[in-house]
């Protein structure tokens, strides 16, 4: 058997930080970034005879997660400790859920193709170990300490790394619409775990697993993946087995090195925790039927909404929708300016690069959408060229925003006037004589370079129609 | 002397202005300065804050406050209660020199009922055993005879209310850790309902099992010290707790009449391992029920013999998981890495509950032992819920024997372990017990029986103990 014919077998384990203002089991601020160890309290640092409660806003926002990922939510479930040893970890266990967890049985549609979901469930966060600050020790951070996750256990249905990228891409996109969570990898709130094993083909049945972790990013994850496949396909073409162990990726290198071996088990000693009753949805006031009923749009029918009421293509839907203030932003402007292509040219070019792109939120740019509309309708007016245009759409925004104020002096208008252009295209037709004969005898493209000429010579405000037309007037008559 | 005055006489008269707070708690503390060095009910004596709590009292008379429902009253504290900025040992070395930086809830409802805590007390460590001589600061030797232990593992509590170094003390009863210390020093000692009285800064040793209770002189003191452990905690942050159904207690009912009380009497407490003077302390308190008109049914605890077993899988598997923090990352001397701070910092019992706990839920084992554990408690809270549909309430020995001498089982855990055989049932079925004195053996020990009740149902268990206390 050769390496090209091993076929991947691949499961995500993705950790969710839910967007809640206090951790699970206590009234700390889940904000990222402060102080180390100055957002916690006695029960978030496992302090002596402290106890539990639950957040039922973490509750709630995990019972959102299963419906966006179309899960059973169930009305009854409950907390178990899982006991490990580990200095980030305060009590030593930490609570979770194992065989009642509040999600079951889901699915996520991503590139065409449906991902079941084997379960969601509720668990506190660890803290932070901070190795790099002091040669001789190492130090702790529980401000992390009992923040609130979902875990979402996919099954092992993905058979290639595009396919686990889609269906991250499109958990993420799904998990921010609804508001379950920020998804931000950086800030550590969406976190993944992937599992790759290899098989003989698709009938085979499944290899030793091995577990990646310490992803970073999508793109790592589809890194990791590659690596791991190659790696397991060599070991496996020189008849050595796969360890099942827990590997790390490095993304300098883009490899995984060996973390420990997961041949013995570990015994995580699950049990109830006794200190937190069974968790009931009903009886906590929280109703799954409304809170289907006031998902907002998700991601798929906002694309297929995209297509259809502007008539945009495919790829820019993509684009607008990546993030939920770019689309929010091009739905206001295009209420007030009806050309929804010609916005959305402009949204993903010069309205990004100019504000996301330059660290400025799009909700704080100063070209609002008001703005924006009454910008794009100046420009229609003016008749000018594409980079004409952009010239000016720099000076409003250097100009904090104001259009008419902006372009008060600015009097260039289309040249449209029938006599100036002729003269125009009879120079350049003079000084350009060899192209003019080409584009004469049959070669369309030298069309493009006369009409620049004249567009240089004109400072961009001659109106492109007309030029071409009088072009063919004068060259194919 | 105010060290001879019930809880109740020392609220009246600090109320009144009779005595003063000040008094009540310069004459405790002077008792325990001059008796509590052979009896070492205390671990930790507080007495600049209890000084200043009294004098706080004081002042709130004058100025004519409302003073609360435990005036001016020391109470000792068992060990395992967080008491802010105050030294909370467990009588363990690993949380030695720790000071909590919060009130267990139980001390905020002291500290707001206007009672003076007056010092932390000796336990077992971490509330595990039967004598008390398991602290790793030296045992609590008994007020009625200093070679034998108090019991346990509330044992300083029980001795400091029955050397009269406090009329009313906390305790904390995981399997019998209130009552059966009760009954070897001859005071009151009560388990709440489990969900009663909130857990939230007592130190857990089994989540499942743990209720903190009164230690008093009288069943009246004992009533009074509940109804202010019972009430709302703030924030609910005792998840298990239920305090709405423990409110509106009022005064003790002092004259239930117990014509058609049902007293049940379960036969397999009364048989094999039972001392014939504790046994026949059992008997004299039936013919004081028969002399007041009470009727005596024989009740049966068909699972009785389960009771250890179930009691000590159960505790171990959550024992083990509670300590497990101690790892010397928070607390404790550090000695290296976790496992040998661990190995200096407990000692011999709570690391044998810690391995057996840990064995008893290990994949592959769980199900034969902590699994089938949960099973038997089941079966143990039916053979009780059964028994209360024939009877008000079961009245039993307390401990199989009065109080033990020092080291006499400290060789022999099992034996040790069997001190709690008539007291676990009610933690593995959550319901009320109260011990209370009853005789004195020929050598001069405190003999007593211990009443159960119907969960939730206290003040009638408590009307019943009051009406078998009149007739002593």
């Amino acid at each position: 058997m050769t390496s090209e014919t091993w076929q991947p077998v691949i499961g995500l384990e993705v950790h969710v930080q839910l967007k809640t203002r206090t951790k699970l089991f206590c009234a700390c601020s889940t904000a990222f970034g402060a102080r180390p160890n100055t957002q916690t309290c006695p029960v978030c640092l496992g302090l002596p005879g402290t106890l539990p409660v639950p957040n039922l806003e973490a509750v709630r926002k995990a019972a959102l997660a299963g419906v966006v990922l179309h899960c059973t939510v169930n009305d009854e479930s409950k907390f178990d400790r899982k006991h490990y040893f580990y200095p980030d970890l305060p009590k030593n266990y930490q609570i979770s859920q194992f065989d009642r967890p509040i999600c079951s049985n889901g699915f996520l549609e991503a590139g065409g193709k449906k991902f079941r979901i084997l379960r969601a469930h509720l668990e506190e966060d660890a803290g932070k170990l901070i190795h790099d600050q002091d040669p001789a020790n190492s130090k702790v951070d529980l401000n992390r300490a009992g923040v609130p996750l979902v875990e979402i256990v996919s099954e092992a249905d993905f058979r290639h790394a595009d396919e686990a990228v889609a269906y991250l891409t499109e958990l993420r996109a799904v998990l921010r619409a609804a508001g379950v969570s920020d998804c931000e990898m950086q800030e550590g709130s969406l976190r993944c775990d992937v599992n790759v094993s290899l098989r003989a083909g698709p009938d085979a049945p499944f290899g030793t697993k091995v577990e990646v972790k310490n992803l970073n990013s999508f793109k790592g994850v589809h890194k990791a993946i590659l690596f791991e496949q190659s790696r397991q396909a060599a070991v496996l073409d020189a008849g050595q087995r796969v360890v099942s162990e827990t590997r790390s990726f490095q993304a300098d290198s883009e490899t995984t090195v060996s973390l420990r071996s997961k041949e013995v088990a570990s015994d995580y000693r699950f049990f109830p925790e006794p200190d937190l009753p069974p968790l009931k949805l009903r009886e906590a006031g929280i109703d799954v039927e409304a809170l289907r009923r006031g998902l907002p749009e998700l991601p798929a029918a906002q694309r297929e909404r995209l297509l259809r009421q502007y008539g945009l293509k495919p790829y820019d839907v993509e684009i607008l929708t990546r993030e939920r203030e770019v689309t929010e932003w091009f739905e206001a402007c295009a209420g007030l300016y009806p050309n929804a292509q010609t916005l959305a040219g402009w949204l993903k070019t010069e309205v990004l690069e100019f504000s996301v792109n330059r660290g400025v939120a799009l909700a704080s740019f100063c070209m609002t959408p008001q703005r924006m509309a009454a910008f794009l309708a100046d420009m229609d007016r003016r008749g000018l060229n594409r980079s004409r245009q952009r010239e000016l759409f720099g000076k409003v925004v250097s100009a904090g925003g104001d259009v008419a104020t902006a372009l008060q002096d600015v009097k260039d208008e289309a040249i449209g006037d029938a006599g100036a252009l002729e003269a125009l295209v009879d120079e350049v037709i003079r000084e350009h004589g060899p192209v003019a004969e080409q584009y004469r005898t049959g070669k369309d493209e030298a069309l493009s370079f006369l009409m620049g000429q004249v567009m240089k010579k004109s400072k961009g405000r001659a109106k492109g129609g007309a030029v071409s037309a009088i072009f063919l007037k004068r060259l194919r008559p | 002397m105010p060290t001879s005055l019930t809880a109740v006489q020392i609220r009246d008269k600090v109320t009144t202005g009779e005595l003063t707070a000040r008094a009540v708690a310069e004459a405790h503390l002077a008792k325990i300065e001059a008796e509590d060095g052979k009896i070492h009910a205390f671990l930790h004596v507080m007495k600049e804050e209890a000084l200043a709590a009294a004098d706080a009292v004081d002042a709130k008379r004058k100025a004519g406050g409302k003073l609360g429902p435990l005036a001016g009253v020391p109470v000792a504290i068992k060990d395992n209660l967080c008491t802010k900025g105050v030294p909370t040992t467990c009588a363990s070395r690993i949380l030695e020199g720790w000071r909590p930086p919060y009130d267990a809830t139980v001390i905020e409802r002291l500290r707001a009922a206007d009672a003076v805590l007056i010092g932390k007390t000796n336990l077992d460590e971490f509330a595990m055993g039967s004598s008390t001589e398991n602290s790793a600061f030296g045992p609590t030797r008994n007020p009625h005879d200093l070679t034998r232990t108090p019991g346990g593992s509330s044992g300083g509590s029980a001795a400091a209310v029955a050397a009269g170094f406090a009329p009313l003390a906390l305790g904390s009863d995981t399997g019998g850790s209130i009552r059966q210390p009760a009954a070897c020093c001859g005071v009151v000692g009560m388990k709440p309902t489990y969900g009663a009285v909130s857990r939230y800064g007592l130190i857990a040793f089994a989540s499942s099992l743990d209720q903190v209770g009164p230690f008093s002189r009288n069943v009246e003191d004992a009533w009074e010290l509940l109804k202010v452990l019972s009430g709302k905690d703030r924030d609910s942050r005792d998840q298990t707790s239920y305090p709405a159904a423990f409110a509106g207690w009022g005064p003790l009912n002092r004259d239930l009449p117990l014509g058609g009380v049902r007293i049940g009497m379960p036969k397999e407490y009364l048989g094999d391992g039972l001392d014939p003077e504790c046994r026949a302390a059992v008997d004299a308190a039936r013919r004081a029920f028969e002399g007041r008109g009470a009727t005596i049914v024989e009740v049966s605890l068909p699972n009785t013999a389960q009771g250890i077993p179930t009691y000590y899988l159960v505790a171990t598997v959550e024992a083990a998981s509670n300590l497990a923090r101690y790892d010397a990352t928070h607390f404790g001397v550090r000695k290296g890495d976790a496992a040998h701070s661990r190995g200096a910092g407990f000692g011999p019992e709570v690391k044998r509950r810690i391995a057996l706990g840990t064995f008893a839920s290990s994949a592959g084992y769980s199900d034969a032992y902590y699994v089938k554990a949960l099973k038997a408690r089941r079966l143990i809270l039916n053979d009780f819920d059964e028994a209360f549909r024939r009877c008000d309430v079961i009245l039993c020995p307390t401990a199989p024997t009065p109080a033990f001498k020092l080291g006499e089982k400290s060789a022999d855990p099992i034996q040790m372990y069997l001190s709690d055989v008539y007291t676990v049932g009610a933690n593995l079925a959550g319901i009320p017990g109260i011990a209370i004195p009853w005789g004195t053996s020929k050598g001069r020990l405190p003999l007593g029986v211990q009443l159960l009740g119907p969960a939730q149902q206290e003040d009638r268990l408590f009307a019943v103990a009051r009406a078998l206390e009149g007739a002593r």
